[in-house]
């Protein structure tokens, strides 16, 4: 496991969690590290996306400790882990489709209008948004509704973005426009851990990789590494990763 | 750890040694000893009644026992064993009533009468509870409770306003037919002490049927049918993925269930000779089989009997024992209202909500101490 | 707003098309109720009636389905606030029986509003604690809800026969609210024309309240995705609380309007009501405002058509509606988006 200079924005330490009879996660570890995107990959059934919910405070870990900036938000409720600085964009997007785009985006500003600029480049990033601005935003395609999911999540500064499957079931154009936003989002500096099946995109965009396989974490490192070795893609993820979706 | 769809088989070791008792009682006893002892002391006072507590007000209390346990059985099998919550319930327990009630009154006292009645009433009940059934059940289940109101309401007015057909709001009052009438005397010395008439002879009647029919439901509930029901409860999506047409399957329970109301239906108007909305429409009857199965146990079809036990006795007996709490107590500002017995249902209510909080399982659950799913 | 924002509002946009359809049937239905009732003095007596019981089926609907839209409670016991809110009334009414007689229209209406004041608080405390007590505990599973809200509706309705009494009691109407506007041939009774208003002005409040506010932002998107709420750091639970606990105001406030329109008091009355309520919300979807308030006058109108026409008929015809409506569109008139 890497360490790198400074501490890592985010830790998971030994994290479990039960959904009623079942145990999905059992006994997370591993680090984000502030200032760089790190994928987290697996397959389907991996765990993958009851990390994030887990992280969120959507599910409640039985066990182990979440750290986040040092404090330990395991037991927290979800609005305050959310207060504390983390964005998240689930997999169902979570779009609002009875409010216009512009009330999901005013709605996600908690802390008052947003500001000027920052709206500026985020529809810079997804010039779609700008024409359904005053719309209802179910009548958005899917495309055009994950980036407005992405758009919400960072309509105020947040410390940590957590993505869940962000190119599922899009065009390959749409695909290439949300790796440039994502791409963008890294030059601007914001620490991002990103659920991904496609595996082309994944390499294109991490830094960091962790691989999810059973409830556990079975490989972390540099993404350079995992492109770099053939035969560890294979194992870790039955294909290599120059394969697309 | 992968969980299976159905719930385990209940006791399969009994399947070995499977007596007379467990096939009696379909592998499904009461699984606790004391359980076990009250509702062998109930069934006993039950088959005793006549003999051990002459006089009219004491059978008719026994009778209405009966009746309501078969009511709330059928209840049990639909909320505890299906999970559906429906309030139309009373109106299958009002057409077996009107179903008996109506023939004997056209086509005179005679057990064709009865048949005919019958027969009629089942019909008519399988044929309603299969249209809610397939037309509401689709419904997300909070629209199928509140429809299931609002169409037992439109019975009951109905039933009041079809005067020609039902009586109205008078009811209807009929003869019995000659076997079951007081008069009637099939034994000419007294056994026991007793004088037996056609009115013991009707009691009799309305136990041996409550004990078949609920056998009978017994059985059903351990059936595999009754298996995938209570997965459908569980898990409704995934026994539909797994290939259980759900929809199917809770008809079926909903017409069983009404099926058996009916029967209870039938039974009460046999006893009282007379049948109108306030017997068996009303909505406080609904309320009562609420308090009964859920203060009972749900799930379990042992708490319809612990239920309508106790239900039926407090409101008979424990009124008298407010009544005299409430003279102790007058003077004293609000409290003698509260415990006036025309307010035995607040209490009742409090019970029954502390039921669902505390005792999920009912009495029955809570005697078992691990109720059943 | 920024060049780029400016821009998204003047480019061509697909208009966003409001469902005009359900809103339609309300004249519709009226209109078509003229050559039937024949009289146009009884059609306009009637379509007042009518429009009246709506707004108050409203009041004391639209609460419940706001619960029920925002937190996934069914509350079985809302008839409760609407005996509470009846039952106010004496409270404000015994020493205050003055403004009552008095001929003059100041002191009628305010006592009314005393009457809706006293009322609302009355629920709304009430609700907090009902809140809290009886329905917290079983959030998540609908079955205790239904079975537990049914046992605070039977705790409460026995509780207001020992406080007040099981006999019906009667309650006058203000001196100036009695009888009617009369305008030519046609009679407009002054009670029903001051419910309507009530009604509207409510109706207007909520829609102001749900679609200008930053509450009313987090109320609509609330009903969609309460989870998706909390992940961007609203404590929505504060949220539904307050929001049950308006519900149970508004239900109040029906109670007000509604013993005074049947002029008795009744402990069963809320009860009573509920199945129409239930109807109504069913019939405008759950968790619409819009749709129980079209639901509402849908249903009082034909209640009243009907029992004009075919009185026989009239106390089924709001489950014909209920039939009606659900089979063109079985998630209600205006069905709210969920998750």
């Amino acid at each position: 496991m890497a360490e790198g200079p400074a501490d890592p924005l985010l830790r998971l330490e030994g994290v479990q969690t039960h959904i009623g009879p079942y145990h999905i996660l059992h006994g997370i570890y591993f680090e984000v590290p502030a200032g760089e995107l790190t994928m987290l990959l697996g397959r389907n059934g991996a765990g993958k996306t009851t990390t994030l919910r887990t992280i969120m405070g959507l599910w409640r870990a039985s066990a182990g400790s979440i750290l986040f900036d040092g404090r330990d938000i395991a037991a927290l409720p979800t609005p305050d882990i959310a207060r504390s600085g983390i964005a998240y964009v689930p997999e169902s997007m979570g779009i609002f489709t009875d409010l216009t785009v512009r009330e999901n985006i005013v709605l996600a500003a908690r802390s008052g209008p947003v500001d000027k600029a920052r709206l500026e480049w985020i529809l810079g990033l997804f010039p779609a948004l700008k024409r359904f601005w005053n719309l209802p935003a179910g009548h958005l395609s899917g495309g055009q509704k994950q980036m407005l999911a992405i758009a919400r999540a960072i309509a105020e500064p947040r410390q940590l973005l957590l993505v869940d499957e962000p190119t599922k079931g899009l065009a390959p154009v749409m695909v290439r426009s949300m790796i440039e936003a994502f791409r963008a989002l890294k030059a601007a500096g914001e620490t991002i851990l990103l659920v991904e099946q496609n595996f082309h995109a994944a390499s294109q965009l991490g830094d960091n990789v962790i691989v999810m396989d059973d409830g556990l974490v079975v490989h972390s490192g540099a993404m350079s590494e995992l492109v770099a070795d053939k035969a560890l893609q294979q194992r870790l993820l039955g294909l290599s990763l120059d394969a697309h979706q | 750890m992968r969980s299976t769809l159905l719930p385990p088989a209940g006791h399969d070791e009994t399947r070995q040694r499977r007596g007379p008792v467990a096939w009696l009682l379909s592998s499904d006893p009461p699984r606790s000893w004391i359980l076990s002892l009250v509702l062998l002391g109930i069934v006993a006072c039950l088959v005793a009644a006549p003999f051990l507590f002459p006089g009219s007000q004491p059978l008719g209390t026994a009778a209405k026992i009966c009746v309501f346990i078969l009511l709330v059985a059928s209840y049990d099998l639909l909320l505890g064993y299906t999970g559906i919550v429906s309030f139309a319930h009373t109106m299958f327990f009002g057409i077996g009533g009107y179903g008996i009630a109506i023939a004997l009154e056209r086509f005179g006292p005679s057990w064709e009468s009865v048949a005919i009645g019958m027969v009629a009433a089942l019909a008519l009940s399988a044929l309603l509870a299969a249209a809610i059934g397939l037309l509401s059940l689709r419904v997300r289940a909070i629209f199928f409770s509140m429809i299931t109101l609002a169409v037992a309401s439109a019975a009951a007015v109905l039933a009041s306003q079809m005067s020609s057909v039902t009586g109205g709001e008078d009811g209807l009052s009929f003869q019995l037919p000659a076997e079951l009438r007081p008069a009637f005397r099939p034994l000419a010395e007294p056994l026991f002490g007793i004088t037996v008439n056609g009115r013991i002879l009707a009691y009799y009647l309305i136990v041996a049927v409550t004990a078949v029919v609920f056998l009978l439901l017994l059985r059903i509930v351990n059936s595999p049918f009754g298996r995938v029901l209570q997965a459908i409860r569980e898990n409704e999506f995934r026994a539909e993925a797994l290939g259980y047409r759900v929809v199917a399957y809770r008809t079926v329970a909903s017409v069983i269930s009404a099926l058996a109301a009916t029967i209870a239906g039938g039974l009460m108007a046999l006893w009282l000779r007379y049948n109108g909305p306030d017997t068996t429409l009303s909505f406080s009857i609904m309320i009562d089989i609420l308090l009964m199965v859920v203060i009972g146990g749900m799930g379990t079809l042992y708490g319809a009997i612990l239920g309508a036990t106790l239900f039926v006795l407090a409101q008979s007996y424990l009124q008298v024992l407010m009544g005299a709490a409430s003279e102790a107590l007058a003077g004293i500002p609000l409290l003698p209202e509260l415990v006036h017995p025309d307010r035995w249902l607040l209490w009742l209510g409090i019970l029954f909500i502390l039921s669902v909080y505390a005792f999920p399982g009912g009495i029955v659950g809570h005697l078992r101490k691990d109720p059943r799913p | 707003m920024s060049d780029a924002a400016a821009e998204a509002t003047s480019a061509a946009l697909p208009r966003a098309r409001t469902d005009w359809l359900p809103l339609a049937l309300v004249p519709v239905l009226a209109l078509a109720a003229l050559p039937l009732v024949g009289d146009l003095s009884a059609w306009v007596t009637l379509t007042l009636a009518g429009l009246a019981m709506g707004m108050m089926i409203f009041l004391m609907a639209s609460g419940l389905t706001l619960v029920f839209g925002l937190m996934d409670i069914i509350n079985f016991g809302h008839g409760v606030f609407i005996s509470l809110g009846a039952y106010a009334t004496l409270i404000v009414l015994g020493p205050l029986a003055g403004w009552a007689s008095a001929d003059s229209v100041t002191l009628n209406l305010a006592l009314l509003l005393l009457c809706i004041a006293v009322a609302m608080g009355l629920t709304a405390v009430v609700g907090a604690v009902f809140e809290r007590v009886i329905v917290r505990p079983v959030y998540g599973s609908h079955l205790k809800q239904i079975l537990v809200t049914m046992g605070g509706l039977i705790v409460a309705e026995q509780a207001i026969h020992a406080i007040w009494g099981a006999s019906p009691i009667p309650i006058p109407l203000p001196e100036t609210l009695r009888g009617a506007f009369v305008v030519g041939d046609v009679v407009m009774e002054r009670y029903r024309v001051v419910a309507v208003g009530i009604g509207l002005f409510v109706f207007a409040a909520m829609q102001l309240l749900l679609n200008r506010t930053r509450i009313g932002l987090l109320i609509r998107a609330g009903v969609e995705n309460p989870e998706m709420v909390e992940a961007l750091g609203y404590r929505i639970r504060r949220l539904f609380v307050s929001v049950f606990v308006a519900g149970s105001a508004l239900a109040g406030l029906g109670g007000v309007m509604w013993a005074f329109y049947r002029q008795t008091l009744t402990a069963g009355m809320g009860m009573d009501v509920m199945v129409l309520v239930f109807i109504v919300i069913i019939v405008g979807g759950l968790g619409s405002v819009g749709g129980c308030f079209v639901g509402s006058i849908l249903v009082a109108l034909v209640a009243n058509y009907v029992g004009f026409l075919a009185p026989k008929l009239a106390l089924v015809s709001n489950i014909l509606v209920m039939a009606l409506v659900l089979i063109w569109r079985p998630q209600g008139l205006f069905p709210v988006a969920r998750r």
